[in-house]
């Protein structure tokens, strides 16, 4: 399998006139598990929208590039096609639309880039044995392959809803924002354990998280920590374990002038 | 079949009504009906119409005298018909320009004494079976200058005629097509169900080019005896040149049941006054409306639901959804008379707007003179969300694609409660052929 490179460049990103990331850099190889933490509001789902192309995050400097490929000038669908997949935080509900058919046509457009709509769609026979066996693998239930997507799923669903979509797209690169926020140590696990199935060597994966259960069942070979937009750390798993016990404190410490810019910030927001 | 050929052109006045009459050749009743209604619209033409149902409704620019009752241009004008080549169908009936060009009825439903084809053979035929029920009970001539200009002019329409107890599975088929700049429709479908007898009729109305000015002023009449059940679906698909008004209503007795979905797609103006009265006890009936409207459509509906007797059940869901600078009212009331205790009412209209310029008017009401009722009713407007489209888009679909998702998605909340296929499948397309007109913005 061909290796990948996902970089990003010195990227600066507002929402809405504010500049939240001053500055990141980053750079993800397939088969490499990186985990970002980060205290609330330093510019990890910042980060994360920026990278799917999120209209509201508006890049004002900086590069994202895969394998060379500038990502700027992409749309959300075009960088999708590329390869990039976001597991979102709080997956979107889409009245009416069957989770088959919204994945039936996500893959079509994924594996043939060029297609354009009203083209083809994968093979319906294909399709249904493929989805059922990943289901399998992840424990659904084939009912919800019915069920229109995310409508009155519980936390839990949505979230496996979003591991769904990434064994079925097998993107280059999977970046996961708070997969493992809200909820309970069993749905924890289950996404945990189903994330580690997906990952290989062919995936490059970005988790962000706040919590540690995740990153014990995929172990980051880097961990980053975000404060006030920039990357100010990167250690090895040790890091994100220390994180977890300790918190920022010593983070902050260790960097008082992006301390001194989250504080700031905070005080600008209140 | 007994052919009544407009030679020429006939314009739809009182100076040509005569004329119109020598074309026709039936029942005495029927001219002395037509004849009373033209006074009706004469006297109607004179008074202004009821602005509660018609205040939003542009009428200014429609001029009656532009369109005539005409000869089709030529036999073989086809139409883009949505469902007419499907195959389960157990009968046809096709008119065009007020006047039938087919009639079919498997031998089987035959056989059983269904009849199925067109109002002016029938009256000729079946004259006594239909004489109590057309025009009499359900829309009648002196409800408004509409009604009554139709029933002094109607040319045609489709008839269904089920006996008691008899089971009619296979779906019938009616298309109503307009040919030819200036060409009106007055054809008018009466549908007669008895006692626990069932059916589904589709009817669809389409225009034979997008250039042509045209008119329909039709009626719809639904009548269901005791213990029947009837599916009905009109998709209205007239070019957007094309003017369309209506008075429908279903009358549906004791433990009977009626399904009526339609579908508001085409035309530049339409509005559709559609009444639904539940006569007797335990009698149902359920509502839906797909409606999409672009460009400078304006389409109207001004529904009603009557329960007139006690444990009935009326359900009412529209679903609009609006582009461009097109402009839907709804304007939805449920009436509840004063024996009619333990009644379930419910009324619901949503609206997706996919534009900034578009207008949206729902206005429900209730009038409720008994005091043992359930009756609720809602009503919600909002945009496309744009989450849902990045979400679609984060997951490989372009922005159209997303947006005919979310479109088609708006939409299954009705689908799911139209059980034939083909109306599911064709409302579905129709609805894809309309998210590829109109200008994005």
């Amino acid at each position: 399998m061909s290796s990948s490179v996902l970089k990003i460049d010195n990227l600066h990103v507002s929402v809405e006139g504010t500049p939240i990331l001053k500055g990141v850099n980053l750079e993800i190889r397939s088969g490499e598990v990186h985990a970002l933490m980060g205290p609330n509001g330093s510019g990890k789902s910042t980060l994360a929208y920026a990278l799917a192309g999120h209209p509201r995050y508006e890049i004002t400097d900086g590069n994202i590039e895969i394998d060379g490929a500038g990502l700027l000038e992409l749309d959300p669908c075009e960088r999708a096609r590329l390869g990039l997949f976001l597991a979102f935080q709080y997956p979107v509900t889409i009245p009416g639309v069957k989770v088959a058919d919204f994945l039936r046509h996500a893959i079509s457009n994924v594996r043939n880039p060029e297609r354009r709509e009203g083209e083809e769609l994968v093979p319906m026979r294909e399709f249904r044995k493929e989805l059922r066996s990943r289901m399998q693998e992840l424990d659904m239930d084939a009912e919800f392959a019915r069920r229109y997507l995310n409508e009155g799923f519980s936390g839990g669903e949505k979230k496996r809803m979003e591991i769904l979509q990434l064994a079925m797209l097998a993107p280059k690169f999977a970046v996961l924002d708070e997969t493992d926020s809200g909820l309970d140590s069993d749905a924890v696990r289950v996404v945990s354990e189903g994330l580690a199935k997906l990952s290989g060597p062919g995936m490059g994966v970005l988790i962000i998280t706040h919590h540690e259960r995740l990153l014990e069942y995929n172990i980051p070979q880097f961990t980053h920590v975000m404060l006030a937009g920039r990357i100010v750390e990167t250690g090895d798993a040790a890091l994100a374990h220390e994180l977890h016990s300790n918190g920022y404190a010593g983070v902050r410490e260790r960097h008082p002038d992006a301390a001194a810019e989250e504080t700031e910030a905070l005080a600008g927001q209140s | 079949m007994a052919i009544t050929q407009t030679p020429a052109a006939l314009p739809l006045t009182s100076a040509g009504f005569e004329a119109f009459l020598a074309t026709r050749s039936e029942p005495a009743w029927v001219t002395d009906q037509r004849r009373s209604a033209l006074a009706v619209w004469e006297e109607k033409l004179e008074t202004p119409l009821d602005p509660e149902e018609w205040k939003r409704v542009e009428l200014r620019t429609f001029r009656p005298e532009q369109f005539s009752l005409q000869p089709a241009p030529s036999d073989s004008v086809s139409f883009e018909t949505l469902l007419e080549d499907r195959a389960e169908f157990g009968g046809h009936v096709r008119h065009l320009n007020g006047v039938c060009r087919r009639a079919e009825l498997s031998e089987e439903l035959a056989g059983q004494g269904v009849l199925f084809g067109d109002l002016a053979t029938m009256l000729e035929e079946h004259g006594d079976l239909l004489r109590p029920h057309l025009m009499t009970r359900a829309v009648r001539p002196d409800t408004d200058r509409f009604s009554a200009w139709h029933a002094a002019f109607w040319t045609g329409g489709t008839v269904l005629y089920v006996p008691l107890n008899v089971e009619v599975k296979a779906p019938l088929h009616s298309l109503i097509g307009l040919a030819g700049a200036g060409a009106a429709d007055l054809s008018h479908t009466l549908v007669i169900l008895e006692e626990g007898a069932s059916a589904t009729l589709l009817e669809e109305t389409v225009s034979a080019d997008q250039q042509s000015a045209g008119l329909h002023v039709g009626s719809v009449e639904l009548l269901l005896a005791k213990g029947s059940s009837l599916r009905y679906v009109q998709l209205q698909n007239w070019n957007s040149k094309t003017w369309h008004l209506a008075h429908q209503c279903g009358r549906v007795d004791a433990d009977a049941s009626l399904q009526w979905t339609v579908g508001g797609l085409g035309s530049k103006t339409a509005h559709i006054h559609q009444d639904v009265a539940l006569d007797g006890r335990g009698a149902s009936a359920q509502v839906n409306g797909v409606t999409f409207a672009t460009e400078r459509q304006l389409i109207s509906f001004y529904t009603q639901q009557t329960h007139n007797s006690p444990d009935t059940t009326s359900d009412l869901l529209y679903k609009q959804v609006l582009r461009d600078r097109s402009r839907v009212v709804w304007r939805g009331m449920i009436r509840v008379e004063p024996d009619a205790q333990q009644i379930d009412g419910y009324q619901r209209c949503d609206a997706l707007l996919m534009s900034n310029h578009c207008r949206n008017d729902a206005i429900p009401g209730l009038e409720i003179e008994a005091d043992d009722v359930r009756c609720t009713h809602a009503a919600t407007a909002g945009r496309v969300d744009e989450e849902q489209i990045f979400y679609c888009m984060s997951r490989g679909m372009n922005r159209y694609e997303a947006m005919h998702m979310i479109v088609e998605g708006f939409f299954q909340t009705v689908f799911d409660r139209i059980p034939v296929k083909a109306v599911r499948e064709t409302l579905s397309r129709a609805v894809e052929r309309k998210l590829r007109l109109g200008d994005d913005d």
